[in-house]
């Protein structure tokens, strides 16, 4: 029989064929020079790799929409039930499907570097396609061996399963596409490195290049982050928002190393050094976007993320290998062309900053890693199973973070080469003063956590360095430009490099104002409460008036309603559930809260009474987590600064 | 620059060795591969009533090997994949002292007959509508299979879809046991 899961079986498997031919083609083609034909022409498997692809992808939502339960992916994400957007995003609610995602957003990414550069870059190009494609012909392998989105069920079942109840929220909508667009997205640097390596041309032409695509997708594994922790908030309801879980550190990690490169390029552009060391940092970000994908899909650690099934695990293992072993080699074959150019001329210097900052990222990135894979490590020397927690990687992070923070401030604005104590003065002594003042003004007002302190006092000073500088900045602008504002204006558009930087850093410390302020701040209370009965929680009362019950559309629901007073007036009435889907052993919690600036009322049902006589209720005061979203927001218009067109004319 | 300097440059990539040999080594382990504090146990007590409205305990199945299967009819693809086998198990050892009993769990009362009537099942089947029996086996999803030996004891137990290789492993070994 002829039917969706053969048809999308061909379209993968074909895409796979097109893809392998078209990586061998271009490698050919870069080889040996001047065969432009060979180019041409997996520049056309290209197109069509993305073509088949996008039909995959249509054909798969096409058989989500129908309900065509003769496609075993189908039936195991949705039933009759899930509703119309769901069914949509149940594309990517597991395993096969989010591979084709992925799959589908390299593609995109492919046809973006041929257009843009395959004019430009003569000499890279090539390379960059080979590597590209290969990746590509990667993940359509998965596709067709190992874990195939399109597998008939036979016979077609009446009914699916459902999808994850825990991804029916509108989190589940953007936060994977956001994470696989930055995990994605670091494949064109690394196809760029690679090529780099495999030419010889190891100098800064493909850091150049590559300054928007690294932003792009560091930006997208950024928001995807914050995105998570946004669903991990407000679906999960245990309160936060990060639990150190092995696949939340598995987008860290490339977070990390992504961070570490996108400043330590700066030094490369303006000092000629760190070139060995940039090339390291793109090779083990996109081996660590791998790896993340490996946790994720192997299931050789334990993870309220783990889809793992079959040998998905083996093949991108061996992948990772290749990929490792082989950039490695590349770099070992090239190293006499990668020596450093520059020196350090003095530790009091930019370039020291950053380097201290690549350190920190990179000490980070080997806790978490260390961290998570430690079980295994444990469990591979002493037989003893192990899981590490929250406590490990606070102890570890924390104080490396808070080093970061200050570097932030320091970095920036610190003299290359060599600065002077004037330059120190000029720049550091009035923010040094202010993040002082702030940290002793808190400690006035009954702030008792030293970690909390020196977090603000930190935050304070950086938002001093930058505020300093800029307002330095359109004062002297002003003489050319008539108007506060235009001047204002001006400077950013004409430096949009450096104060979208700038911007991305306040963004960060809103995020870390967050951070430190949920963590160091919030309270909560659980507790069994009658009909009518209340719980007092930091000037909240919160009354329990009834249970109602109620059949959706594909699960029960069991509805408390709370009146809530702020110091004795009405506030808010919430109404947080318990769903129970036939598919799951355990009901879902439904949280309901009233989100805040400085702080948010969160209420979690636990158990209850069936006849609505008693229930239990978790009342969480979170203080400050409203940042972290605001601190997206910020990054997201940095970001965008940061990529905005050169206006400035090269001089 | 010496050979031998020369040659150290290629430490770099041998140096992802030990890692990539970590991960590797995580395959032969499974992190959910906690073993069911029930083995070795006498199994808890349950009577339920089946499909076809008869009754089944197993304190009346005493004595012989009991096979105790739990399953739902939108859990795909393991207990689709699975149903076939135990028919097929169910056939060959029914007159050899085994009892097998389906324990339809968190389903409801139509497409639970469906199920059954799709598959042709002969041995009792039985929804647990309180959820009572799967809690007590500490069912954590479907489905899980149970195998109980003469005495009433939980001997093994199975996560996952069962095949005809797994049902006879194990029900040859508690049947070859002494009575």
């Amino acid at each position: 029989m002829i039917g969706a899961p053969e048809i999308g079986f061909a379209l993968t498997a074909s895409a796979l064929a097109l893809a392998a031919y078209g990586s061998a083609a271009a490698a050919v083609s870069a080889a040996g020079h001047g065969r432009p034909a060979l180019r041409l022409s997996s520049e056309r498997a290209a197109v069509g790799v993305f073509v088949l692809i996008t039909c995959a992808m249509l054909l798969l939502v096409y058989a989500f929409l129908t309900f065509d339960f003769s496609v075993r992916y189908v039936a195991s994400n949705t039933n009759r039930g899930t509703p119309f957007y769901y069914r949509i995003t149940a594309l990517w609610g597991a395993l096969e499907g989010s591979i084709i995602l992925w799959a589908w957003m390299l593609a995109t990414y492919t046809l973006i570097v041929i257009g843009r550069y395959r004019r430009r870059q003569p000499e890279l190009y090539p390379w960059v396609l080979a590597v590209m494609l290969g990746v590509a012909a990667f993940f359509l392998l998965v596709m067709t061996v190992p874990a195939p989105p399109f597998v008939r069920l036979s016979p077609v079942p009446p009914d699916g399963r459902g999808l994850n109840p825990l991804l029916e929220d509108s989190g589940m909508i953007t936060h994977p596409v956001a994470l696989y667009l930055g995990f994605t997205g670091f494949t064109v640097p690394f196809a760029f490195a690679m090529a780099a390596l495999a030419t010889g041309r190891v100098g800064d032409e493909w850091i150049t290049i590559t300054r928007r695509w690294t932003i792009v997708a560091w930006y997208f594994l950024s928001l995807g982050l914050l995105i998570g922790g946004w669903w991990s908030y407000h679906v999960l309801g245990w309160g936060g928002y990060w639990a150190w879980d092995p696949v939340e550190n598995a987008a860290f990690m490339p977070w990390l190393t992504g961070t570490a490169f996108l400043h330590s390029v700066m030094i490369q552009e303006r000092r000629r050094m760190l070139k060995l060391w940039n090339l390291t940092l793109v090779i083990l970000t996109f081996g660590l976007t791998l790896f993340g994908t490996f946790l994720t899909r192997s299931g050789i650690l334990g993870s309220v993320h783990a889809f793992s099934q079959g040998s998905v695990g083996q093949f991108f293992l061996a992948f990772l290998a290749l990929v490792l072993l082989g950039s490695f080699s590349l770099i070992a074959w090239r190293f006499d062309r990668l020596r450093a150019q520059g020196d350090l001329d003095s530790v009091i210097s930019r370039e020291s900053a950053f380097l201290l900052n690549n350190v920190l990222l990179l000490a980070a990135a080997f806790t978490v890693f260390f961290g998570t894979v430690f079980p295994l490590l444990s469990e591979a020397a002493r037989g003893i199973k192990v899981s590490v927690g929250a406590p490990f990687f606070n102890l570890v992070n924390i104080p490396v973070f808070l080093g970061l923070l200050f570097l932030m401030g320091v970095g920036p604005l610190i003299a290359w080469r060599r600065a002077s104590l004037d330059n120190l003065k000029r720049n550091f002594l009035k923010p040094v003063i202010a993040g002082i003042v702030a940290a002793a003004v808190l400690r006035a007002v009954g702030i008792g956590n030293a970690l909390v302190l020196v977090c603000m006092a930190l935050v304070v000073f950086v938002t001093g360095t930058i505020l300093l500088d800029f307002w330095r900045a359109v004062r002297a602008r002003r003489r050319t430009t008539p108007g506060w504002l235009r001047a204002a204006g001006s400077l950013l558009v004409t430096q949009n490099r450096r104060y979208g930087g700038f911007v991305v850093h306040l963004g960060i410390l809103v995020v870390a104002l967050g951070v430190a302020g949920s963590q160091a701040w919030s309270v909560q209370t659980e507790t069994t409460l009658e009909r009518g009965q209340s719980v007092d929680l930091a000037g909240y009362t919160v009354r329990f008036d009834r249970l109602s019950a109620s059949e959706e559309s594909n699960h029960f629901k069991v509805t408390g309603r709370f009146s809530v007073d702020r110091d004795r007036h009405p506030l808010v009435v919430l109404a947080p559930a318990k769903k129970f889907y036939p598919q799951e052993q355990t009901p879902i919690a439904y949280v309901d809260y009233r989100l805040g600036l400085i702080e948010d009322l969160y209420l979690v049902l636990g158990d209850f009474a069936r006849d609505g006589s008693h229930a239990t209720v978790k009342v969480q005061v979170n203080r400050m987590v409203s940042w972290l979203w605001i601190g997206g927001l910020v990054l997201t218009l940095g970001t965008l600064l940061c990529i905005l067109p050169d206006r400035r004319r090269p001089a | 620059m010496s050979g031998a300097r020369r040659h150290l440059r290629w430490l770099i990539p041998v140096a992802v060795l030990p890692v990539l040999a970590l991960l590797a080594y995580g395959f032969r382990t499974n992190p959910r591969d906690i073993p069911s504090p029930l083995i070795g146990r006498p199994a808890a007590a349950f009577a339920l009533k089946t499909f076809d409205g008869s009754e089944v305990t197993l304190e009346a199945l005493r004595g012989r090997v009991v096979v105790v299967n739990f399953w739902a009819s939108w859990c795909y693809p393991a207990c689709y994949e699975e149903a076939p086998a135990l028919e097929r198990g169910w056939q060959t050892y029914k007159d050899r002292g085994v009892a097998l009993i389906g324990v339809n769990i968190q389903d409801k009362v139509e497409p639970a007959r469906r199920f059954l009537d799709q598959f042709r099942h002969t041995f009792p089947n039985a929804p647990d509508p309180a959820g009572r029996v799967s809690v007590d086996y500490g069912v954590y999803g479907v489905p899980e299979t149970f195998f109980i030996d003469r005495a009433g004891r939980v001997r093994a137990k199975h996560v996952g879809a069962v095949t005809d290789d797994i049902l006879k492993r194990h029900i040859d070994a508690l049947l070859a046991e002494p009575a």
